[in-house]
């Protein structure tokens, strides 16, 4: 062992390592992302890593990898795992051989999220056990025992940290290399009468799964993981995850003043719920506060264990109003509760009331291509019936103003089959849908056969900037490398389209602004489903060219540079408009705006 | 023992995460817990970043308002967006360098950093007990490197005694294994830059 200063998401990957995973595969969703590249930065080859296409393809190799004994390791993140869900239900009854470790990260708040669903209602509703880590160490062990209890049960296992337990740091003890576990296994042993999904094995599987969790709720009641801090009074508070180091903080500096604190409960396996040891906990208090985020899923469970043993306990949480039913628990919040249920009057500093602060909202990077392929989309149908139907990306940010091109975002590749509708209900109207490049490998292509099948008519806008941006710049199957650092052929997006049956597919480059706009005209005049494929790389991954300069003689103050694209690395100085040197990384597009000629490349002295 | 409580804010890409893993890393070298947290994600994108750093033992990386010991602000108007969490009479050190938002110049405003140079000022020896204020142009100028604005600020914190028991030869120690070698002078000469 040695000490190592680590995100709860490295620490996650590392034990996965020390615990001999062998094959890991993943989709890449904030928070879990870092999990999937830790174990790829530090694999010495010996073990299999992939960004899968998406979180079902994933799961769905990583299971062939368990039946062949291998322990396997999934990443996605929480909205992931309903892409995953319909393998994974099924995987629950069939089982698996090699340890299995289901790594799904969700997203109180939510902070980079369309949901805050809760992973634990879904083990609960899948059958599957569930690990829920209330800091890095945690998880770093937990990891272990997860594996221990997938191969002794024959069950993937759920792992769900939130987003504060991934993204936090902590120095904890790892252990060095010499310890690390070594499970290779066999390969896959025919078997079909456990292999193959039938109603008679679902149904025989089906009544051992529910005998099995009735045993595992005993064993987790007994885990010390689930730990009970015995308090001064009558009162018991129940927490999990990032909610309960914020309350454990909170008790002990009371405690450390001499006041009388509450017991606490950690459930730190929720599912199958431990309800013995909730039991006994109930019993020694008369009233208990439930501290937990996303769903009230501890509280429905202490409630119902109340009316199986008869027990006459307050329980307050979300049902009751007492904790706010969406958001994150933060420390201020949690120090709220608490006061409120113990009585304490609340100590605070003096609250600062400060000047007008600048919002901050998040905008596509300067150089963004995105941003000039909206503005060309935008140009192109200036007065027409149209709907812009978004994606998931960083491209969701083009609904910012002065941009407004982004009128709906539901969840990826959701688009197509929204502007395809939309179409439906008027069909006099323009319809695009914009996908990025990894969004379409992972959940548009389908949308693309049900346009063409169906006879739609619309413009698909496929914004391939080579890269999966907003998750951190991850390769895709249209990228030409692997996590396996080899080099592949490139899908290609055209290909795929004209394979489907695609009539008009257009590649063009977003920055060269004239030809775009007519581009865009032409295309989106053509009937049934046509496609443009915006071709430029992110802003991040290249070297920015020579930034351009404002010429002040020649510019008039019309300001159209700023009120038509919204590129951060134009600004006003003085009353001025200028161009931020260090953000500006020469895409151009403002020079092409301009209606008096003053921008152009900064000449080098 | 106390825990030292450090809240680094700025506006993505200002270097608060290579600040932040630097004095982690000088508190682990003298067998010292730290927590830390930041915010990533869509956030980093021109957002206002903000990470909690927590020296000394405690369970959670999140700190409460009023209980931060020091405020490192790489922005004026983010430093004074996170000054509640700012214990009564602890330190402020921040650059006085504004970052304008596109948004700010789309309504054509234009955000000035001293206004919130100013603000912060009208509090000190109150509710801030010590601030210091970085000329950053100046700093920066003097140097020769736009990209040591991170040393400058923490190494007056550091300077000042006000990272709990981690000092200004923990941090340099923590820096010459983190930092490549070439870079290492210049790195020096801006953690002693500011008076403090
Ligand atoms: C089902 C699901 N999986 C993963 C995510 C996380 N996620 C958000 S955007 C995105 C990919 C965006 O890549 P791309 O389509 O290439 O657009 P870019 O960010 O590069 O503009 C992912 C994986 C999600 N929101 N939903
Ligand atoms: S990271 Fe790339 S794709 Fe995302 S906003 Fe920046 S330039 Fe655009």
């Amino acid at each position: 062992m040695h000490k190592e200063f680590v995100m709860g998401n490295e620490a996650i990957g590392k034990a996965c390592m020390a615990a001999g995973v062998q094959v890991v595969a993943g989709y890449p969703g904030t928070p879990s992302t870092e999990v999937l590249e830790t174990i790829a930065k530090e694999n010495d080859g010996s073990i299999y890593v992939e960004w899968s296409v998406n979180e079902k393809a994933a799961l769905e190799v990583a299971a062939g990898a368990s039946y062949s004994g291998a322990r396997t390791l999934v990443t996605m993140k929480q909205v992931g795992l309903n892409v995953a869900s319909d393998p994974l239900m099924s995987l629950e009854y069939i089982g698996v051989e090699g340890g299995m470790v289901v790594l799904v990260a969700d997203d109180p708040g939510p902070i980079s999220s369309q949901t805050e669903q809760d992973t634990r209602t879904f083990a609960e509703y899948s059958k599957l056990p569930c690990f829920d880590p209330s800091d890095a160490k945690e998880a770093y062990d937990m990891i272990f025992e997860a594996y221990e209890l997938s191969e002794k049960y024959k069950t993937p296992v759920f792992m769900r940290p939130t987003t504060r337990v991934c993204h936090s740091y902590q120095s904890i003890d790892v252990r060095d290399y010499a310890e690390y576990e070594d499970h290779r296994p066999d390969g896959f042993v025919k078997d079909s009468s456990r292999w193959v999904i039938f109603p008679k094995l679902s149904y025989v599987n089906h009544a051992k799964i529910e005998e099995r969790n009735a045993g595992l709720s005993d064993e987790f009641s007994s885990n010390v993981r689930n730990a009970v801090t015995a308090g001064t009074v009558r009162k018991g508070i129940v927490a999990q995850g990032i909610s309960y180091a914020n309350v454990k903080d909170i008790l002990d500096e009371a405690s450390a003043q001499g006041r009388d604190v509450p017991s606490l409960l950690k459930i730190s396996t929720p599912f199958p719920f431990p309800e013995k040891l909730a039991c006994d906990f109930l019993k020694s208090v008369d009233e208990v506060l439930v501290i937990e985020e996303l769903d009230p899923y501890i509280e429905r469970h202490l409630v119902y264990v109340c009316g199986r043993a008869g027990l006459n306990v307050s329980i307050k949480g979300k049902i009751t109003g007492d904790v706010a039913p969406s958001g994150e628990n933060l420390p201020d919040l949690v120090q709220k509760y608490i006061s409120g249920f113990m009585g304490w009057e609340s100590a605070s500093s003096d609250a600062v009331k400060t000047p007008e602060l600048p919002v901050r909202p998040p905008v596509l990077c300067a150089g963004c291509p995105h941003r000039a392929s909206f503005y060309a989309v935008k140009k192109a149908m200036k007065g027409k019936e149209t709907i812009f139907a978004g994606d998931i990306g960083c491209y969701t940010l083009g609904n910012a103003m002065p941009l407004d091109m982004v009128d709906t975002c539901l969840c990826m590749g959701a688009g197509l089959g929204i502007a395809q509708g939309v179409g439906r209900v008027k069909p006099d109207t323009k319809c695009f849908a914009f996908v990025g490049d990894s969004t379409f490998f992972a959940s548009a292509i389908t949308g693309v056969v049900n346009a063409v099948y169906n006879q739609a008519d619309m413009t698909l806008i496929v914004l391939d900037n080579s890269t999966t941006a907003m998750t951190g710049h991850q390769p895709h199957p249209g990228t030409g490398h692997t996590m396996m650092g080899e080099f592949t052929d490139k899908i290609d997006i055209e290909n795929i389209l004209r394979g489907i049956g695609v009539g008009t597919v257009v590649r063009q480059d977003p920055f060269k602004l004239d030809e775009a706009v007519e581009t865009v005209k032409r295309v989106a005049d053509e009937p049934g489903v046509k496609a443009i494929i915006f071709e430029a790389p992110c802003a991040v991954l290249f070297k920015p060219e020579t930034p351009y300069e404002i010429d002040l003689d020649k510019c008039v103050d019309c300001k159209m540079c700023i009120r038509e694209i919204g590129c951060p690395g134009v600004v006003l100085k003085d009353g001025r408009v200028a161009i931020d040197e260090a953000l500006c990384n020469g895409c151009g597009l403002c020079s092409q705006i301009c209606p008096c000629g003053a921008i152009g490349k900064a000449v080098k002295e | 023992m106390s825990t030292t409580n450090i809240i680094l804010c700025g506006v993505g890409g200002q270097g608060t995460v290579l600040a932040s893993k630097l004095t982690a890393a000088a508190s682990m070298a003298k067998n010292l817990d730290v927590r830390s947290a930041e915010t990533i994600g869509m956030a980093q994108r021109g957002g206002s970043v903000m990470s909690y750093l927590r020296i000394g033992e405690c369970a959670s990386p999140l700190i409460k308002s009023g209980c931060a010991d020091i405020i490192i602000g790489f922005e004026p108007a983010e430093t004074v967006r996170v000054l509640n969490y700012l214990k009564n009479g602890g330190t402020v050190i921040t650059s006085d360098r504004a970052m304008m938002p596109v948004t700010a110049a789309l309504q054509g405003s234009d955000y000035e950093g001293a206004k919130m140079t100013d603000f912060l000022k009208s509090l000190e020896g109150d509710r801030i007990g010590k601030l210091v204020i970085v000329n950053t142009d100046e700093a920066l100028r003097d140097l020769g490197s736009a990209k040591v604005l991170n040393m400058v600020l923490l190494g007056a914190a550091a300077r000042g005694g006000f990272l709990g028991e981690v000092g200004i030869e923990d941090i340099k120690e923590a820096l010459v294994k983190k930092v490549k070698p070439q870079f290492h002078e210049l790195n020096f000469k801006a953690l002693e830059y500011a008076s403090v």
